[in-house]
């Protein structure tokens, strides 16, 4: 039934199944086994089984809001993987970053991605920003029983509100608790073991009013003072030309920035932090 | 008291009935062009689509009861999105959908009392207008493989005609909203002239060839209207810039947001 396609070839449920314009409720019905969340774990903490994903910085600016990600993924004190993606835009004007057991994480995006592509075709309009929040929060808690096992996903979300009035302040970026609490945050936010570093340099470097490049700035030196205190948040990877993903929203959709752009900026953070290492 | 029908005469009543229903309404037109695959309806609703989005490459038109063709699309949007989501993207097949819609037409008309009063294209866009699929679903779930063109509903016939003699898949396309704008038009005109059809009572859409992704938009507004304008030259060029700028990015429509 993964298919939706009986053993007769008919297509039993497709054309009858109610769920509206939501493609997870339609998979609760058609093919639950595809859901995450509903596998049975046996009692105990899992967390050492699967690889994390670690720190996730957003900030808005007049005009948008920009989202980043380190690239490092840990198993206990392991480094996983030193490419990891973690930052995806979930369609034209939203994207979302995520910390975790990244396999848990990875499937739960890619479910929401198609739960909003899905409404958009159905009904013809895309949901609302806070709608679209709202989607997400119900996802994260579907998820509490893993999470208390030691496979939480916290999700960070961001988007261009175009419902917005003032098109300057359409950039918003919603933080999410381990029960499926959403709530908005003003101005910048993340999420990560780094998170309390990032954050702690966001609080000095973040201005109402920021452009783009301001916005982007402040992100990776973020990215960088997390990288500086956190084993599990992976720093720029010089050698390999690995940098932080960055991605923009505003008016004209989801951009993600190049290596090369995120690579300039990365440059000149370093070379701020050679002139003045600190200690 | 029971009278006997044969099966034929139920067949026959029924593809009647069906076949009534569809040629009351407006027509659709669906064709490749050297840029994609275009959709042109007459269609005065801007909320009750009649040409609609599938998936990346794959689009939707039909012609008959708004309700039934609705939950058609419906089941192939929930199709699509089902089959790429437990495989993967390029795994979804206008021919796979097709199939599906075949299914559920043929159970319907053959089963239940009242047959679907609708016809369904179905369009695929491929690398070039070669690779384009255009596939007709009739309402008693047969299915054919058109190429380069598929017109349905209302005189689909004498549309289907001029189409023949006009249709070149490798013309832009102005030139070609221009040949199915004129087919709808030379229907349904008082003592057999064509009649004009404003940008407001049409439905059009492309999937657009070049577009990574979702290929679907919809051309609405100002960019319709620019296409639709007498040709010179001068503007040719810049009304052509001006579709490609269009911003509804990821297949929503403008109109709708």
């Amino acid at each position: 039934m993964a298919t939706g396609l009986g053993a007769s070839g008919r297509f039993s449920n497709l054309f009858t199944a109610s769920g509206g314009s939501s493609f997870t409720e339609f998979l609760s019905q058609s093919a639950p086994e595809l859901l995450p969340g509903r596998r049975p774990l046996p009692p105990g903490d899992h967390g050492a089984v699967a690889p994390h994903g670690t720190t996730i910085v957003a900030a808005t600016y007049r005009g948008g809001v920009v989202m980043g990600g380190d690239r490092r993924a840990t198993q206990g004190n392991m480094i996983a993987q030193r490419d990891i993606e973690k930052v995806f835009p979930t369609d034209a004007y939203s994207v979302a970053g995520i910390a975790g057991t990244a396999g848990i994480a990875i499937e739960m995006i890619r479910l929401y991605q198609v739960e909003l592509e899905h409404y958009e075709k159905i009904e013809g309009t895309p949901l609302t920003l806070d709608a679209k929040a709202n989607r997400l929060s119900i996802m994260i808690r579907g998820n509490l029983g893993a999470a208390l096992q030691g496979l939480a996903v916290i999700p960070l979300f961001a988007g261009y509100d175009l419902d917005a009035t003032d098109p300057a302040e359409a950039g918003r970026i919603f933080g999410f608790d381990v029960t499926g609490g959403c709530w908005e945050d003003k101005g910048y936010s993340s999420v990560g073991s780094g998170s309390v570093f990032a954050k702690s340099a966001l609080k000095k470097l973040w201005k109402p009013g920021l452009d783009e490049a301001g916005a982007v700035r402040a992100l990776v030196e973020s990215l960088y003072d997390a990288a500086d205190d956190d084993s599990a948040t992976g720093g720029p990877d010089l050698i390999r030309k690995l940098y932080p993903i960055l991605t923009v929203v505003d008016a004209e959709g989801v951009r993600r920035l190049t290596d090369d752009e995120v690579g300039a900026v990365v440059a000149e953070v370093i070379a701020d932090r050679t002139a003045n290492p600190g200690v | 008291m029971q009278f006997y029908a044969s099966p034929e005469q139920l067949m026959r009543d029924r593809s009647e009935f069906a076949r009534k229903g569809i040629a009351r309404g407006r027509s659709v037109i669906v064709l490749s062009y050297a840029g994609g695959v275009l959709f042109v309806a007459e269609n005065t609703s801007n909320a009750l689509h009649k040409v609609s989005e599938i998936y990346d490459r794959i689009g939707f038109a039909a012609v008959g009861k708004y309700n039934e063709f609705e939950a058609l699309r419906q089941g192939g949007v929930r199709y699509a999105d089902l089959r790429g989501y437990s495989y993967d993207r390029r795994d979804v097949t206008a021919r796979g959908l097709v199939n599906a819609f075949a299914q559920q037409l043929g159970a319907i008309f053959g089963e239940q009392s009242k047959p679907f009063e609708v016809e369904v294209c179905v369009a695929q866009v491929g690398a070039d207008p070669g690779a384009d699929e255009l596939y007709r679903l009739t309402y008693d779930g047969s299915v054919s493989d058109e190429p380069g063109f598929v017109a349905m509903g209302g005189q689909s016939e004498a549309i289907a005609s001029q189409l023949r003699e006009k249709h070149d898949s490798a013309s832009d396309l102005r030139a070609t909203l221009k040949i199915a704008v004129d087919a709808l038009a030379s229907i349904g005109g008082e003592n057999g002239n064509p009649r004009t059809i404003s940008a407001a009572q049409l439905e059009v859409a492309v999937l657009d060839r070049t577009r990574p992704g979702r290929a679907f938009r919809r051309l609405v507004g100002a960019a319709l209207e620019g296409l639709l304008v007498t040709e010179t030259p001068a503007a040719d060029a810049e009304s052509d810039a001006k579709s490609e700028d269009e911003p509804s990015a990821e297949g929503t429509d403008p109109a709708d947001s």
